[in-house]
């Protein structure tokens, strides 16, 4: 046995070579758009529908109203109940997902792969043909409304909720996705039903079925399951893609916050209002995220928990929409340490784009952290489906797993401070602090942020 | 459907798997140590967490950060502790599993001379903010110390949850950890897993380069777990909550023993799902709670079975007791009907194989071959496992229920808004957790 050479710690060896999924499609008469992923692993069946309409075309006043309908697709299909509906997807070893974001609703349905058919049956009945019945709109709307009593206590859910409205304040993606109490109370199950026709429709609709089967037989299942889908022809679409109006520029307030007596901790939230998907700064952004506080090794992490010991973890993201999305850090620190916690914050999200811009050194192992990991979002079905359906989402090519890595690598230092520059802009950021005031509070005028303003949240 | 491998101890005592899954350019590596928070002692409590903090904070030939070298290799990692073991694990792509080695091992064999007083500090903060904000900052955060407390006696291991007290965590010292350090943290005590793109005999040289060299310590001391429970009790704990809620929690046969599938099974059957009975009667059909929720929780020493309730607005503890009671006594009596057996078996079913689709991370392969050498001695004991879910009987689920559920629970916990102490069951004691 030979001995270790401890002096040196191993240089990694080259990347083996990967080949990414690729991906087959079929456009249905009816319009539905299917993709197929052939995956030759575990005998699992990952399905997704993607259909663009979110949390984003609620009126203001119905907030809720969106989530609130696909809350309602699995309760019961066909005039079978809520209870037969659980039966089903239980019998079939399955898990159902309804997921509704600002811009689209996605189901996901796992299954095993001699239950494909049943599968895509089960989600078919689901999206398109819901009961929609006025005695489960209550029973769920009731439950709702227990959920949003419940939300004052979840410290974490009040700072993105009043993260939302002082950055986006008029603009749809403000509104809470889950409603209020006033806009769920108001709510008509006929609302439910008419947005359900609006949204539920096979044009601009995308169903990808990942699978350990050749993709041409994925797609044949698909079809013969999903051909009929028609849209009720009495209702226009109405504006599916609200997102992508023109957000404010500046937040309502820079400072806002929420007392909680007693509050063990203080959740806090820095950001603003960024770009969409669609940016060509793309990987750009996702490299000085990286660095920025987009994993452990990032700035703030390094600094506010492995230094100070300020937060069990601090972590920045992009989240980048249809439209335009907010850049948001966020974190959960001591109560005594609210203020400090902010100002280490505020310094490292300033410096990065002047007194500190990213290094070479950072910049590279950045790239090499993100692309070498890469090949880890392509090992479940699961993960290809909703891999394949992001690419719909956001309009990307079919060619876009292969030409990610590369396309990383192109980033130059430069490009990334010029980015930094443009995206981080002080004068637009909102912080938002979740604590006890009275505890966390002295100092907070000091931040240079102005007077702190208490947020008016509907709940 | 089983997860092949190949297992190999090597002299100094540690275990090594291999399992062969060449279809991402990754590699798994997972490393158990059995030492969880059942092997701390009252007064030090929070210990084996606090411990596995420390393993990222650098080791005598590497006194930087774990995560830097790996992170920039591509590398996904994190560790784990629970009340039995500890759990650390790499992704790492192909051409870094040297590297994911080398520093796997030398934090195994030369983590004290990297050790300072300033590192232990930090990480202590650290776990504090960890633990108010993921429990005494979240509602319900605390019923899990209130059960542990009540369930056990003080000298019993599994009395603390592994976040442990804060007092606790305050007094811990340095020496604490090197004791703990020696104790458990070498070669005899652990058990290492490499799954994916490797070759075994590749796999095998590997895992004895790095690791052959570390000398084997003593065999840990054997947990002592006191005779007798503690007494049966109801318990009130204010919150910061909205809705209050009532946990049934019952002792029952430890991970692995008879029993323990069909309690599983049981609690799928009770509250997974609409159709099962407590959701459909509580949520769905008489709208007195808004969820439901039950488990068997299986551990190594002994397991226990819970069932929570939240009430509906206006709606008191002792109706949700009285329905949740009654629905044990009907599964007592009557047991599972077929259809009800039958549906929760093809979820099991279908959950393992799932779970054979990843490999690594928490739950990936190269994690359930660790944790059936640990628990089992084999790593093979997928099938067998499935088994034990697929061989269970109707009688099977009401004889469990009967014989583990039958009396009264052993502890009752209301958890009630501050200063709605009349919402709880009726006769319930209060309790003060920190």
């Amino acid at each position: 046995m030979s001995r270790v050479d401890r002096t040196r710690m191993p240089v990694p060896g080259p990347a083996r070579s990967f080949i990414f999924p690729t991906m087959a499609r079929r456009q249905l008469a009816n319009g539905l758009e299917l993709r197929a992923v052939s995956h030759h692993s575990v005998p699992v069946t990952a399905m997704v529908l993607l259909v663009p309409g979110g949390t984003a075309i609620d009126a203001p006043a119905q907030a809720g109203l969106m989530s609130m309908t696909a809350d309602l697709l699995d309760e019961g299909s066909h005039g079978s109940s809520a209870l037969a509906m659980s039966d089903r997807i239980a019998r079939l070893g399955g898990d159902l997902d309804i997921e509704v974001s600002h811009d689209a609703a996605t189901l996901s349905f796992v299954t095993l792969d001699r239950y494909l058919d049943e599968g895509l049956t089960l989600l078919r009945d689901v999206a398109v043909t819901p009961n929609l019945a006025e005695d489960d709109f209550e029973r769920v709307r009731q439950l709702r409304l227990e959920r949003l009593k419940q939300l004052r206590d979840l410290p974490g859910a009040l700072a993105d909720r009043a993260f939302a409205q002082v950055l986006y304040q008029s603009h749809p993606y403000a509104q809470p996705g889950f409603g209020t109490t006033s806009s769920i109370s108001s709510l008509q199950v006929d609302d439910v039903r008419r947005v359900h026709r609006q949204v539920f429709r096979p044009s601009g609709a995308t169903l990808v079925v990942a699978g350990d089967r050749p993709a041409l037989a994925l797609l044949d299942a698909a079809e013969r399951v999903w051909a009929g889908w028609q849209a009720p022809d009495e209702s226009a679409p109405g504006v599916r893609d609200r997102g992508r109006l023109e957000p404010p520029a500046l937040p309502a307030h820079a400072l806002s916050t929420w007392h909680r007596p007693g509050a063990a901790q203080s959740e806090l939230r820095i950001g603003q209002v960024s770009v969409s998907r669609a940016t060509a700064d793309y990987h750009a952004l996702l490299l000085l995220n990286a660095v920025l506080g987009g994993q452990f090794i990032s700035r703030l992490n390094m600094n506010l928990r492995e230094s100070k010991g300020y937060t069990y973890g601090v972590r920045t993201g992009f989240d980048l929409r249809r439209g335009k999305g907010p850049f948001v850090l966020q974190t959960s620190v001591g109560t005594g340490v609210t203020v400090p916690a902010l100002r280490e914050a505020l310094d490292e999200l300033r410096a990065i784009r002047d007194a500190r811009p990213v290094t070479a050194e950072e910049l590279a192992r950045a790239q090499s952290s993100v692309a070498l990991g890469y090949p880890r979002g392509f090992e479940t079905v699961q993960q290809l489906a909703r891999g394949a359906s992001s690419l719909a989402h956001h309009e990307l090519p079919d060619t876009y797993f292969e030409e990610f890595v590369p396309s990383l690598m192109q980033v130059t230092l430069d490009e990334v401070h010029a980015v930094a520059a443009r995206v981080l802009d002080p004068a637009r950021w909102a912080v938002v602090v979740v604590g006890d005031l009275e505890q966390a509070g002295e100092g907070l005028e000091g931040l240079g942020l102005g007077a702190p303003a208490p947020v008016h949240l509907a709940l | 459907m089983e997860i092949p491998y190949t297992k190999v101890t090597l002299d100094n005592g540690l275990d090594v798997i291999v399992h062969e899954d060449p279809q991402l350019p990754m590699v798994a590596v997972n490393l158990w140590y059995h030492v969880g928070s059942k092997n701390e002692r009252p007064g030090r409590t929070g210990f084996a967490h606090l411990f596995e903090h420390l393993m990222f904070e650098g080791s005598a030939h590497h006194d930087h950060g774990y995560f830097e070298p790996l992170q920039r290799a591509g590398g996904q990692l994190n560790g784990s502790t629970n009340a039995d073991r500890t759990n650390y694990w790499e992704v790492v792509p192909t051409g870094a599993l040297d590297l994911a080695l080398w520093m796997e091992s030398d934090r195994m064999g030369y983590l004290l001379p990297a050790l300072t007083e300033a590192k232990f500090n930090n990480q202590r903060d650290v776990v504090l903010n960890e633990r108010r904000q993921n429990y005494e900052n979240r509602p319900y955060g605390l019923a899990a110390v209130a059960l542990a407390q009540a369930l056990f006696p003080p000298t019993h291991p599994y009395h603390w949850i592994t976040i442990g007290q804060p007092d606790d965590l305050r007094a811990a010292t340095l020496d604490d950890v090197r004791t703990f350090f020696s104790t458990y943290y070498h070669p005899g005590n652990a058990s290492l897993t490499l799954a994916g793109d490797v070759e075994t005999s590749r796999a095998l040289d590997l895992a004895a380069q790095y690791f052959g060299d570390i000398p084997r310590g003593p065999d840990p001391p054997t947990v002592v777990v006191p005779d007798g429970q503690a007494p049966s009790a109801s318990l009130l704990l204010e919150d910061r909550i909205e809705l209050p809620r009532l946990y049934l929690a019952w002792h029952t046969p430890a991970m692995f023993a008879e029993g323990d599938a069909a309690l599983d099974l049981a609690a799928d059957i009770l509250a997974h799902g609409k159709t099962s009975r407590l959701y459909q009667h509580l949520v769905y059909e008489r709208r007195v709670a808004t969820d439901v929720s039950a488990f068997q929780h299986s551990r190594e020493l002994s397991s226990l079975f819970q069932l929570a309730a939240t009430a509906a607005a206006g709606v008191s503890l002792d109706t949700l007791r009285e329905a949740m009671l009654a629905a044990v006594r009907d599964l007592t009596r009557d047991g599972p009907t077929p259809d009800e057996l039958s549906r929760v078996a093809t979820q099991v079913e279908a959950q393992f194989v799932y779970r054979l689709q990843t490999v690594g991370g928490f739950g990936g392969k190269g994690d359930q071959l660790n944790a059936y050498n640990v628990f089992r001695r084999t790593p093979g004991y997928f099938a067998d496992d499935l088994r034990r879910y697929t061989g269970v009987t109707a009688d099977d689920v009401r004889q469990a229920v009967g014989h583990w559920l039958g009396g009264v629970p052993s502890v009752m916990l209301s958890v009630v808004p501050r200063g709605r102490a009349d919402l709880a069951v009726a006769g319930a004691t209060p309790v003060e957790v920190s």
